[in-house]
C-alpha cells in the first residue's frame, strides 16, 4: 500500500472521531501504520469537521488534504469535502440521493436502527461501509469493536457487529466490482499516539510533581492526563488564570517540586510575567505552550507556529531562556525530557513549543521509549554549606539550589534587582551589573550544548529547506518528492530553537524555510543571530498544518 | 525581647521612620515566637508595595515575587512543602487589587496559609494614589476631585465565601494584633487578616484619627456566627471592628486528598515514579498487527 488517504467528515458530535479510531484501530490490528489527524471547528455541535487517515505500508507521518476515499455522514459535509476528493477517488455518502460516478450512498441511520436497533450504531455501519471500501476484512473491523465496547458489555457490542456487519455488505454491493482488493494481514506493530499523550509520561519521567494550568484549546489534555492518571504522580490544579498558574508553578518550584504549566497563546500572553519572574529568581519551570492561530482569540481549534518569536521575547528585561519544539510524539518525549533537564540545571524558564496539529494527530511510530538518562534533582547539600547565599556568584552564573526547607538554611528569592543572599538591592555599581551578567552567562553556557538541526540529504543539495518544530514529516515528504524529480533538495530540521548553537552553512546553497505562519519567524532569527540569507519563505497561515503539497506548490 | 532577635535581619529598612508597619513586623515576630517556630521553619511570601517589603525584614524563607500574586505563589510553595509555615505579607493594593482574583478563588480553595493584608487605604510605594479600600471621597495624587467609586469590603466577601479565619488587626495594638496573628497561624486551613495600618506620608488621616474607628469584638463574640460577623465586617470603612471575626474549622484544606495519598513530606523527597510504570504506560500506545509472523520462532526439536 504505497499511500491511502481516508476522509471522514461531518458535523461536530456526529461520530466521526469514533469512526475515525476505529477504523485506525482496524488498521494498526492488521498491522499497517496510520497517521490520524483532524481539523474541527471551535464548537460543540454542527459545522464541518474531518478525520483524517493515512495509511502505507511504512509510516506517513505528515498531514494531507487529498483525499483517496471520502465518508461522510451527512450530505452537507459531503458536498463541504467534495473538492479534496482525488480524480477517481470514492465519496460514501448517508443517501442514496448522493451516488453516482465514484460515489455510492450507504443509509447509516436506517441501517443502524434496522441491525443495532437504534441511530446511534451508525457510527459502526459508517465504519463498516468504509472498511469494505477500501479492502479491510471485516473480521478485524468486529475483533476491533469487541476490543473496543467490550468494558460496557455485550449489549452494546452486539448491535455494534450487526451494524457493522450491514454497512460492510450494503457498501459491499454497493461497489460491485469496484470493491478493493483485500488487503493481507501483517504482524508488524506500531506506536500510535499524539505528542500531548507523550508529554505527561515524558514529564513524570523527568521527575515532575506540579503541574497548575487552565484550560486553552489546544493544550488542555496535558493537566487532564495528570488529573486522570494518578500513577503519573503529578499534583494537577486548575489555576483560576494562567498567571496563577505560572505563579503557583514558580511557588512549588522553589519548595522543591519539578513544576510545569501548559496553555496557548492567549494565556502564554497572561503569564509572561511570570516567565520573567522565573528568569529573575532563577527558578525553574517548564511551560508548554501549544499554538493556534492568533491574534487574540485566532482560530481556538485549528494550527499554526506563530508564537516562536513572541515565546523567545516573553518576558520583561534581559535573562535566560530555553525554546525546544518537537517534531513528533517520540521527539516529544526526548524533548520534554530536556526541557525539565535544562530548566533545573540552569535554573530558569524552558518553553517547549507544540500545536493543535501536534496535540491532535497521532503518529504511527516504531517504538516510544524514554531517554537513556533521566534528569536527576540538581539540589546543593545543605549539611555541606556554611553561610548560604541563594545567588551566590560562582562564575558560571548557577548558584547551588537549595528549595525552601530543605534543612536548616534559609533560602531567599526576590523578584527586585537582589544582592547574593536575595535581599533587595540598589547598588548600581556593584551588584547591579554583576547580577545581570550572571544571568546572562547562562545564556553563553547554554548555547554550547544547544543541538543543532537534524540534517537530511544535505551533502548534495543545492537547495535546503529549513524547518523547525512539527512541520518534519511534510518536509521530509516534500523532499522525498523533489529527489524522485530528480531536483538536489535537502532538509534542516530544528527541535532547539533557542540559545541557538554555533552553526555553519555551507555556501552556494539556496536557503528556503517552511513554517507555520505569515512572517517567516525563524528566518528572521536565523538571519538576525547567524547572518544567513534566507531566499524564500513559505509560510501557512489559514490555520491548517503545512502539508507536502504546500511546500511543493512553490517549489515546483 | 532577645527571643525576638533570632527572627531579625541586618538588612537596612526602607519603610519611613514611626511607620505602623513596624507594628505588624513586631507582632509577627510575637507570634511566630510565642509558637516556637524557627526561621527555617517559616516561608514569607509577599508581592510588591510596601508591605510587601516586610519579608526582608525578618528571618524566614523568603519569596518576594510579582505585584499582586503572592496567593498563587504561597499555594504552590504549600503544596509542594506543608512543613513549612507559609505566610503572605502584602499591602491592600497587592492583595485586594492587583491579586483580587486570587484571593477570591484562595477562599475557594481553602489552602492552610496565613494571608495578613496590610491595610493602610493608599498605594503609598507609587506614591499616594487610592487603593481599593479608599473611602469615596478621599482625596488622593490622582484622584485629585476625590475618590468617586466605593471601596471594596474584602472582610465580608471573605465572610461570605466561607474563609475559614477571618480577622482584623489594628497595626499599633500589637498586644492584640500578636495574639490574633497567632491564632491566624495555627488555624488549620486559609487565614485571612486585615490589619489597619495608617500611612503617615501618603494618608489623609492620623493614627489617633483611626483609633477613634477602631472598635474591638465584643469578647462574647461568637466568631462562628457568621451574620453577626457579616455585620462587623459592613461597618467598614466607618467603624473598624477588630479581633477574630469568623472561624470554621471544619472546611477541608487545599490538596487533603492528595496529601492522604502521598503523606505529609516535601513532595522533593518523593521518590521518582519507576521507569518500568511509565515505560509500561508507553508500552499500551502499541498496537501488533495480528497478521503472520514473517519469521516464525523455529520449534527446537
Amino acid at each position: 500500500m504505497e499511500d491511502l488517504r481516508l476522509f471522514i467528515v461531518g458535523a461536530a458530535g456526529e461520530g466521526i472521531q469514533t469512526i475515525g479510531e476505529i477504523v485506525a484501530r482496524a488498521f494498526l490490528a492488521h498491522g499497517y501504520p496510520v497517521f490520524a489527524s483532524q481539523e474541527f471547528e471551535s464548537r460543540i455541535r454542527g459545522g464541518h469537521s474531518s478525520v483524517r487517515l493515512r495509511v502505507a505500508d511504512a509510516p506517513r507521518n505528515a498531514p494531507t488534504e487529498t483525499a483517496d476515499v471520502l465518508l461522510a455522514v451527512n450530505s452537507g459535509a459531503l458536498e463541504h469535502y467534495r473538492s479534496a476528493l482525488r480524480d477517481g477517488g470514492l465519496a460514501i455518502g448517508p443517501e442514496a440521493s448522493s451516488e453516482g460516478a465514484g460515489a455510492i450512498g450507504v443509509p447509516f441511520s436506517d441501517l443502524a436502527i434496522a441491525h443495532g436497533g437504534a441511530p446511534i450504531y451508525a457510527n459502526a455501519v459508517a465504519a463498516g461501509a468504509l472498511c469494505a471500501a477500501v479492502g479491510l476484512p471485516l473480521a478485524v473491523l468486529e475483533r476491533v469493536l469487541e476490543e473496543t465496547f467490550a468494558s460496557k458489555g455485550e449489549e452494546v457490542v452486539r448491535p455494534n457487529l450487526a451494524s457493522a456487519k450491514a454497512g460492510f455488505e450494503v457498501a459491499s454491493s454497493r461497489l460491485g466490482g469496484a470493491r478493493a482488493v483485500e488487503i493481507p494481514a501483517r504482524s508488524e506493530r506500531y506506536a500510535f499516539a499524539s505528542a500531548h499523550e507523550t508529554i505527561p509520561i515524558a514529564a513524570a519521567a523527568a521527575g515532575c510533581r506540579f503541574i497548575a494550568a487552565y484550560p486553552m484549546s489546544p493544550s488542555t489534555g496535558i493537566i487532564t492526563a495528570f488529573a486522570r492518571e494518578k500513577e503519573l504522580g503529578v499534583f494537577a490544579e486548575q489555576a483560576e488564570d494562567e498567571i496563577a498558574a505560572i505563579n503557583m508553578g514558580l511557588g512549588a518550584s522553589a519548595a522543591g517540586a519539578r513544576a510545569m504549566t501548559a496553555t496557548s497563546g492567549g494565556g502564554f500572553g497572561l503569564m509572561v510575567e511570570g516567565i520573567s519572574l522565573a528568569g529573575m529568581i532563577e527558578t525553574p519551570i517548564v511551560i508548554i505552550l501549544a499554538q493556534r492561530p492568533g491574534p487574540a482569540t485566532g482560530l481556538p481549534t485549528r494550527t499554526a507556529q506563530e508564537d516562536l518569536l513572541f515565546a523567545l521575547h516573553a518576558g520583561h528585561g534581559e535573562f535566560p531562556k530555553v525554546l525546544l519544539a518537537p517534531s513528533d510524539p517520540q521527539c516529544a518525549i526526548a524533548t520534554t525530557i530536556r526541557a525539565f533537564d535544562l530548566a533545573d540545571r540552569y535554573q530558569i524558564p524552558a518553553i517547549v513549543l507544540t500545536d493543535q496539529f501536534l496535540a491532535d494527530s497521532r503518529f504511527s511510530l516504531e517504538r516510544l521509549a524514554l531517554s537513556d538518562t533521566l534528569p536527576r534533582a540538581n539540589l546543593a547539600d545543605p549539611d555541606a554549606i556554611e553561610a548560604y547565599a541563594r545567588y551566590r556568584l560562582t562564575g558560571d552564573g548557577v548558584s547551588p539550589r537549595l528549595y525552601f526547607g530543605q534543612g536548616e538554611r534559609l533560602v531567599v528569592l526576590d523578584s527586585d534587582e537582589h544582592t547574593q543572599n536575595g535581599h533587595i538591592t540598589e547598588d548600581l555599581a556593584d551588584v547591579r551589573p554583576a547580577m545581570v551578567e550572571k544571568r546572562l552567562e547562562k545564556v553563553r553556557r547554554l548555547a554550547r550544548e544547544m543541538a543543532g538541526p537534524i540534517s537530511s540529504e544535505v551533502e548534495d543539495a543545492e537547495l535546503v529547506l529549513i524547518g523547525w518544530g512539527s512541520t518534519k514529516g511534510s518536509i521530509d515528504e516534500a523532499v522525498a518528492h523533489l529527489r524522485a524529480d530528480g531536483r538536489r533538495v535537502g532538509a534542516l530540521h530544528f527541535t532547539e530553537l533557542w540559545p541557538l548553537p554555533e552553526l555553519a552553512f555551507p555556501e552556494d546553497v539556496r536557503y528556503w524555510t517552511v513554517e507555520g505562519n505569515a512572517t517567516g519567524q525563524f528566518a528572521r532569527l536565523l538571519e538576525a543571530e547567524t547572518g544567513l540569507r534566507i531566499e524564500g519563505r513559505i509560510g501557512r497561515y489559514d490555520g491548517l498544518p503545512i502539508d507536502a503539497e504546500t511546500i511543493l506548490e512553490e517549489l515546483r | 525581647m532577645s527571643g525576638l532577635d533570632a527572627y531579625r535581619t541586618d538588612v537596612e529598612n526602607q519603610w519611613c521612620p514611626g511607620c505602623p508597619n513596624y507594628g505588624i513586623l513586631t507582632a509577627l515576630m510575637r507570634a511566630l515566637h510565642s509558637l516556637e517556630l524557627a526561621p527555617h521553619e517559616i516561608c514569607l511570601v509577599s508581592g510588591i508595595g510596601q508591605a510587601a517589603k516586610l519579608p526582608h525584614y525578618l528571618r524566614a524563607n523568603v519569596f518576594n515575587g510579582l505585584h499582586g500574586r503572592a496567593i498563587p505563589a504561597a499555594i504552590g510553595i504549600h503544596v509542594a512543602n506543608p512543613t513549612l509555615t507559609t505566610i503572605v505579607t502584602s499591602g491592600d493594593g497587592d492583595l485586594y487589587g492587583e491579586g483580587g482574583n486570587h484571593l477570591l478563588h484562595a477562599f475557594r480553595r481553602n489552602p492552610d496559609i496565613t494571608v495578613v493584608v496590610h491595610n493602610n487605604q493608599i498605594y503609598a510605594l507609587t506614591k499616594g494614589q487610592a487603593a481599593p479600600t479608599t473611602p469615596r471621597g478621599e482625596r488622593t495624587r490622582l484622584q485629585f476631585d476625590g475618590v468617586e467609586v466605593d471601596p471594596t469590603r474584602m472582610l465580608a466577601t471573605a465572610i461570605v465565601h466561607d474563609c475559614s479565619f477571618v480577622a482584623r488587626g489594628f497595626a499599633a495594638e500589637i498586644d492584640e494584633l500578636s495574639g490574633i496573628l497567632r491564632r491566624a497561624i495555627e488555624h488549620r486551613g486559609l487565614s485571612l487578616v486585615e490589619v489597619i495600618q495608617p500611612c503617615i506620608t501618603w494618608g489623609n488621616h492620623s493614627v489617633d484619627e483611626y483609633r477613634e474607628r477602631i472598635e474591638p469584638a465584643p469578647a462574647n463574640h461568637d466568631s462562628t456566627d457568621r451574620h453577626r460577623a457579616i455585620d462587623f465586617a459592613l461597618r467598614a470603612p466607618e467603624r473598624l471592628v477588630t479581633g477574630v471575626l469568623y472561624e470554621t474549622p471544619a472546611r477541608p484544606t487545599f490538596a487533603a486528598s492528595y496529601r492522604r495519598l502521598i503523606g505529609e513530606g516535601p513532595l522533593a523527597e518523593l521518590s521518582p515514579i519507576g521507569r518500568e510504570t511509565l515505560e509500561r504506560r508507553l508500552d499500551e500506545f502499541t498496537v501488533a498487527g495480528a497478521g503472520p509472523t514473517r519469521e516464525p520462532k523455529r520449534k527446537d526439536t
